[in-house]
């Protein structure tokens, strides 16, 4: 078998275990997050900090201890640069997240459980994500 | 006292944010990808729209991945359920699903990233820059969720 079939498999692995966790943590229901927003029940906190705990770990010493991942030649970083348009991305976001309490990744694996809320959630999110494309291109000639 | 704001424990948040960390960790460790789940958003437009914006090489080069990793995603609630897990209903009005979601769409491209990219990967890297975005999106979203209870439109 390839390493691209491998990484594939290994990626739709990954995607199911954090979604199982998504649901897990009750992150799937937006309810929860907006409770969390208004101090009723701060599980968020909780699933974050374990979950960034967690990778505190792996992304630190992974790529010391090994030369490169199992399927790939070689650890990625992330491409990012803080400025004045990715903070109002980030206020975009907040203003969003505090309208609906739903995030991408829980908007996919609320879907997956069954709510059909999160069909027009994510048809939501894709229409916002080809304007901003568009947007771009736009700013970009 | 600290326990009174977590009426529903602290266990369930703590193994399913194990459990989402442990797939963030795994893509990692198996292909030294970076699990943000926003981009797939941007991504999947590269097969419909011929502007150069999503004929990117970024976009275009990680189209396929990110779209498995999105189906892992859906299969993993669905799995959830299979399991016999309980899931509480839930349900928003049809102005913060469209209202949201646009938002949410738009202010994480832009934002180059949202709770699983900036959150997750980005603190786990130590990105400054991520920490600075995740208390951006953290604070407006406290204060906007407030501001609707205020005006009496929440949840």
């Amino acid at each position: 078998m390839s390493r691209a079939f491998l990484g594939h498999i290994a990626t739709l692995v990954s995607g199911l275990i954090f979604g199982f966790g998504l649901a897990w943590s009750t992150m799937i229901r937006p309810e929860s997050i907006l409770a969390f927003l208004r101090f009723q029940d701060l599980g968020l906190l909780l699933v974050l900090g374990s979950a960034v705990g967690l990778n505190l770990l792996v992304f630190q010493l992974l790529p010391r201890l090994t030369r490169h991942p199992a399927f790939a030649s070689a650890y990625q970083q992330r491409p990012f640069t803080l400025d004045r348009p990715a903070l109002a991305g980030g206020v975009l976001f907040g203003l969003g997240w505090g309208i609906c309490g739903i995030c991408p990744g829980p908007a996919l694996a609320g879907l997956g459980a069954g709510n059909g809320d999160m069909l027009i959630a994510l048809a939501a999110i894709f229409a916002g994500a080809g304007l901003h494309g568009l947007w771009a291109g736009r700013q970009g000639q | 006292m600290i326990l009174s704001f977590f009426p529903n424990g602290l266990e369930r948040y703590v193994i399913g944010g194990l459990l989402i960390g442990a797939g963030v960790a795994l893509l990692f460790a198996t292909t030294g990808r970076q699990g943000g789940v926003s981009t797939f958003f941007s991504s999947s437009w590269s097969w419909l729209l011929r502007t150069p914006f999503f004929q990117q090489a970024s976009l275009r080069d990680s189209r396929q991945w990110r779209l498995v990793y999105a189906l892992g995603l859906l299969l993993g609630g669905s799995l959830y359920v299979l399991a016999g897990q309980p899931v509480e209903p839930s349900h928003l009005p049809l102005w913060k699903l469209v209202l949201g979601g646009l938002l949410i769409g738009f202010g994480a491209r832009l934002g180059g990233g949202c709770t699983s990219g900036h959150g997750i990967c980005g603190m786990a890297s130590l990105s400054g820059g991520s920490l600075l975005m995740v208390i951006t999106f953290l604070s407006t979203a406290i204060v906007t969720a407030w501001a609707l209870y205020g005006l009496g439109v929440a949840p």
